[in-house]
């Protein structure tokens, strides 16, 4: 028997559970070898030949060139990683943010000063109409 | 013997630590954040704690992938600030009570806390903010002004241990500290929070109401709080809000009646609701 997923139902929401961690393992730890300067020198040097070191799938690896932040977290990646690259092209977590909710970083920044994202139509996917 | 005092709840927003590091604290958009803590650090003068034991969680810094421990307990003679994709916090070493660590570390295990001891690890934002907001401003040449016994709990990889789990393993640490023969005053830090989501479409979430709810029942009814179910967090606090569960470990190492001496929160730090309470035991 598996385990009920309680949380699948929360939209915009991707809960990094061991299903997502196995899919994403060669992503992530791609990801947190650019936390030392050393490997994103590499890194920045050639990205396609330090990418052939880490065994990933080839959509994920597209979506590393790409700087396809939504498709990194589609494909496995987690926040906490995929920042690491992020922080490798001068782009912080809110800035971030800003580039994965579609606003842009004015508008996420603007959002955020005025409270935030409320939780209210935003708790579960019905409400965002997804199922 | 040693005692727990009193506890702090304290977020550990990165982008704090970067306000401090750059000197923009007193920029309008920061002040607010960093006025809820001068009466805190003015009673950590008051208070002086020895040792402080900081509950905190690892944002794929010391641990990557590879290897994911619920609770990992620092018993190396210090902890140096990592380097977490940006250069390292210009901050001091973080110094340890290695003997009471390993103290811990056995009393745990003996209480059927099996957790993972770590003899080598670098200690990143999660560790070093809380110290930054409630001490002030820090030089690499400074000291902090009391050792740190730092225990990274797992909160990235679902599931993160319960908020019962952590609260019974605050009762434990509580023991275990009260088993150590030396005289010194102990304070326990518990750190995260509080609602934030980072990640994809949903990103920016908060919820004030919540988070101070959750803010009165750790003072009022910390049982009920520890009951929490993951997915409550996750929905109402947002995917990073889970981070919370840290801050049972600080309660249940208090007493039941606690005197809530301080609150602080303010929206936003970068994408998070910032928390803040100081907790003491009546006793102390």
């Amino acid at each position: 028997m598996s385990m009920k997923k309680d949380y699948e139902d929360i939209p915009g929401t991707f809960v990094f559970d061991a299903d997502r961690s196995r899919e994403g393992y060669h992503l992530n730890q791609f990801c947190i070898s650019l936390r030392l300067q050393k490997n994103r020198d590499a890194f920045n040097a050639n990205e396609e030949a330090y990418l052939d070191k880490y065994p990933m799938k080839p959509e994920q690896r597209d979506a590393v060139l790409k700087r396809d932040w939504n498709r990194l977290l589609e494909l496995g990646g987690n926040i906490y990683y995929t920042s690491k690259l992020a922080a490798n092209d001068g782009i912080n977590f809110q800035n971030l943010a800003g580039l994965m909710t579609g606003m842009g970083v004015d508008a996420y920044r603007d959002m955020m000063l005025n409270g935030g994202r409320k939780v209210d139509g935003n708790r579960f996917k019905k409400e965002w109409g997804e199922e | 013997m040693a005692r727990i005092t009193a506890g702090v709840g304290v977020s550990h927003v990165p982008a704090i630590g970067v306000a401090m590091d750059t000197k923009i604290t007193d920029q309008p958009y920061w002040q607010p954040v960093f006025k809820g803590f001068e009466k805190s650090r003015e009673w950590m003068k008051e208070k002086k704690p020895d040792v402080i034991f900081l509950v905190y969680n690892d944002h794929c810094t010391a641990f990557d992938a590879s290897c994911i421990p619920t609770f990992a307990l620092g018993c190396a003679a210090e902890f140096q600030p990592a380097d977490e994709g940006w250069g390292p916090r210009p901050v001091p070493v973080v110094k340890n009570h290695q003997k009471l660590a390993s103290h811990i570390a056995q009393s745990l295990i003996l209480d059927e806390f099996d957790i993972t001891i770590m003899n080598e690890m670098e200690v990143d934002h999660g560790l070093t903010v809380p110290l930054s907001v409630m001490y002030g401003d820090m030089t690499p040449e400074d000291e902090w002004p009391a050792l740190v016994i730092p225990l990274a709990v797992n909160v990235v990889q679902y599931p993160a241990p319960t908020g019962n789990r952590c609260f019974n393993l605050g009762k434990a640490i509580r023991k275990a500290v009260e088993s150590f023969d030396e005289d010194l005053n102990v304070v326990i830090f518990g750190t995260g929070g509080m609602s934030h989501q980072l990640q994809y479409k949903r990103a920016g979430l908060i919820n004030a109401e919540w988070d101070k709810r959750f803010l009165d029942l750790l003072t009022e009814d910390p049982v009920f709080a520890s009951k929490i179910p993951h997915v409550e967090y996750l929905r109402e606090a947002g995917s990073e809000g889970v981070e919370m569960v840290m801050w049972h470990v600080m309660r249940g190492a208090l007493d039941e009646e606690v005197v809530e001496v301080h609150r602080h929160y303010h929206v936003p730090a970068s994408n998070t609701a910032v928390g803040h309470i100081i907790l003491e035991n009546k006793a102390a």
